[in-house]
């Protein structure tokens, strides 16, 4: 297997507009999935009953083979990159929730109390003590489903999306290796790469867990 | 009940607290605290103290009965609201991990809205009033010791300058030298401040240093009795009181006395032990001959507990009295001090 190197230097324009659109689809779902998960895993924190519901939900649907959702979304969204990110969302959800429910419970019930003693409001010690403190469960889940979400993209393939995905396409129907080996490299860089500035990101929200004394 | 030290300021009024699986925490509980005292709830636990504290700031809130804070009951007040005007002291600090200590003391103000610029600023001026340096503030809790995680949990309770303070054992998770410097401070603090103070604990020789009053519990959430120290110690109300305030009942109301006032004699020269002093006329040690044995010189603001303690350790059965600056004043028997430790029982017996 041999790389055609002046293909790459060819197709630079492409591969980055590629990219880009690979690591929007993945934020996307990333973020949505984010925006999901947040308000539900406080709801599956707070109210016991429905904790086994909802996380039993997200698995469920995580089990739906990722093709099939794409194509039972395809009366709903159609051939788009809505349809893209809705299916990558629905995958995101498993991780995300689980870590924000997991991480509200790792809250030591001491602060909470403290909290409270001191006169904060439950929305506020959510948002000010509950979700700060959760946060590094939070973000675990966060990498866990930028990651997985980066990888899963290129399946989108299938309903004309995919970003880098469709070079594996192009290049599998040419039988013209180049592609596939560019695009698995850049897929695993964007992964690398993603996943390094959430590190950054979690170092910077957590100045409290950096200096153990 | 002291009176003549102001009005009351929290009163317990026939309350009653029963929790949904059954178990009477709290059974008809009356009990009033005087403003600027310090009450002191002891029981051993599940006797219903840290939930008689807890439905002061509703924290619980009673099953039936009334609980008035300045006069105002409880239930008619927003809970956030009124917790924000009581300071609370949390077993084991209760600290926020996530914020500095300086923000940890400047929650309740922030809560308040005084703003960042001014809560920081009244949180720097409490880090200095609870012993602790200006450069520990920019800290996180878990970079300090136990002991002044404690003293930032003061302070974060004072920093609204509440004038009641409740506090849920909050030494009982340090060791007891850090504990005994906790409560000094608690005390000298209270001097200045003269906070009504509510304070849960199961160790009797904290609540008989601390406490203007001492309410004691027993198992079913029954008061006992409510008493001064010396009162407690003198007359317990019955054989469960007496058990609770343990062997050296005695003993612990002596430490109640200081010793100003008990009659001192010029130090003895010429016997066999002789009280060497340095140049400022500061007790050293006792030597004949060929010994030394260690001298512990008392100030008359030491108990008559301390004094009877080293009358019985001293070789000669003196005690060295000296004053504020260390200096040798006198020596005072122990037959003196037997005498006036039966004379303190006496008055607590009819006080």
């Amino acid at each position: 297997m041999t790389i055609d190197w002046s293909w790459i230097g060819d197709h630079t324009d492409d591969l980055t507009t590629l990219t880009f659109s690979h690591l929007q689809a993945a934020l996307s779902a990333v973020l949505f999935g984010l925006l999901i998960s947040l308000p539900l895993a406080v709801v599956a924190h707070r109210i016991r009953p429905l904790r086994g519901l909802l996380l039993g939900l997200s698995n469920v649907l995580f089990t739906i083979p990722s093709i099939a959702v794409f194509v039972l979304l395809l009366p709903v969204s159609g051939l788009t990159r809505t349809t893209t990110v809705i299916g990558l969302t629905i995958y995101t959800l498993v991780v995300l929730l689980r870590n924000t429910v997991e991480g509200l419970d790792s809250v030591p019930a001491k602060t909470k109390e403290a909290a409270k003693a001191m006169g904060t409001r439950p929305l506020r010690a959510l948002l000010t003590v509950e979700l700060p403190l959760a946060l590094p469960v939070i973000m675990a889940g966060v990498r866990i489903a930028t990651v997985m979400s980066i990888s899963l993209v290129s399946v989108a393939t299938y309903i004309g999306d995919g970003g880098l995905g469709q070079l594996f396409t192009d290049g599998f129907q040419r039988n013209f290796p180049t592609p596939v080996i560019v695009g698995v490299v850049l897929t695993l860089l964007l992964a690398l790469v993603a996943d390094a500035l959430l590190v950054a990101v979690q170092y910077v929200l957590t100045p409290w867990t950096r200096r153990r004394a | 009940m002291q009176p003549g030290k102001g009005h009351l300021m929290i009163q317990f009024d026939a309350v009653h607290k029963r929790f949904p699986n059954g178990t009477t925490a709290v059974h008809d509980l009356s009990l009033e605290m005087p403003e600027g005292g310090v009450t002191v709830l002891v029981g051993s636990s599940g006797c219903g103290k840290t939930t008689t504290l807890r439905m002061i700031n509703r924290m619980v809130d009673p099953t039936s009965g009334t609980i008035r804070v300045g006069g105002r009951d409880v239930l008619d007040q927003d809970a956030a609201d009124l917790r924000r005007s009581i300071g609370y002291v949390i077993q084991q600090s209760g600290l926020f991990p996530h914020r500095t200590v300086l923000d940890n003391i400047a929650t309740v103000p922030l809560l308040l809205g005084h703003g960042r610029r001014k809560a920081r600023a009244r949180a720097a001026e409490l880090l200095e009033t609870v012993g602790l340096t200006a450069e520990s503030g920019k800290r996180y809790p878990h970079q300090l010791s136990g002991g002044q995680q404690q003293r930032v949990g003061v302070a974060r309770a004072l920093a609204a300058d509440p004038p009641v303070l409740l506090m849920d054992e909050p030494f009982g998770a340090v060791d007891p030298v850090v504990r005994t410097q906790l409560q000094d401070e608690l005390l000298r603090l209270q001097k200045e401040l003269s906070k009504t103070i509510v304070f849960v604990t199961h160790d009797i020789d904290e609540a008989v240093r601390l406490g203007d009053q001492i309410a004691i519990f027993r198992t079913g959430g029954h008061l006992v009795q409510c008493a001064t120290p010396s009162e407690l110690l003198a007359r317990p109300a019955d054989d469960f009181v007496a058990d609770f305030l343990g062997a050296e009942r005695g003993l612990k109301l002596l430490s109640l006395t200081p010793l100003k006032g008990i009659p001192q004699a010029p130090a003895p020269e010429g016997g066999t032990w002789e009280l060497v002093l340095d140049g400022a006329r500061r007790p050293l040690h006792w030597r004949t001959e060929d010994t030394e044995l260690p001298v512990r010189p008392l100030s008359d603001a030491d108990s008559l507990l301390a004094a009877l303690n080293e009358s019985i350790a001293s070789p000669t059965g003196l005690v060295a009295r000296v004053d504020a600056d260390g200096a040798l004043t006198g020596v005072t028997s122990r037959d003196e001090i037997h005498e006036h430790a039966g004379l303190a029982h006496a008055e607590a017996r009819v006080a």
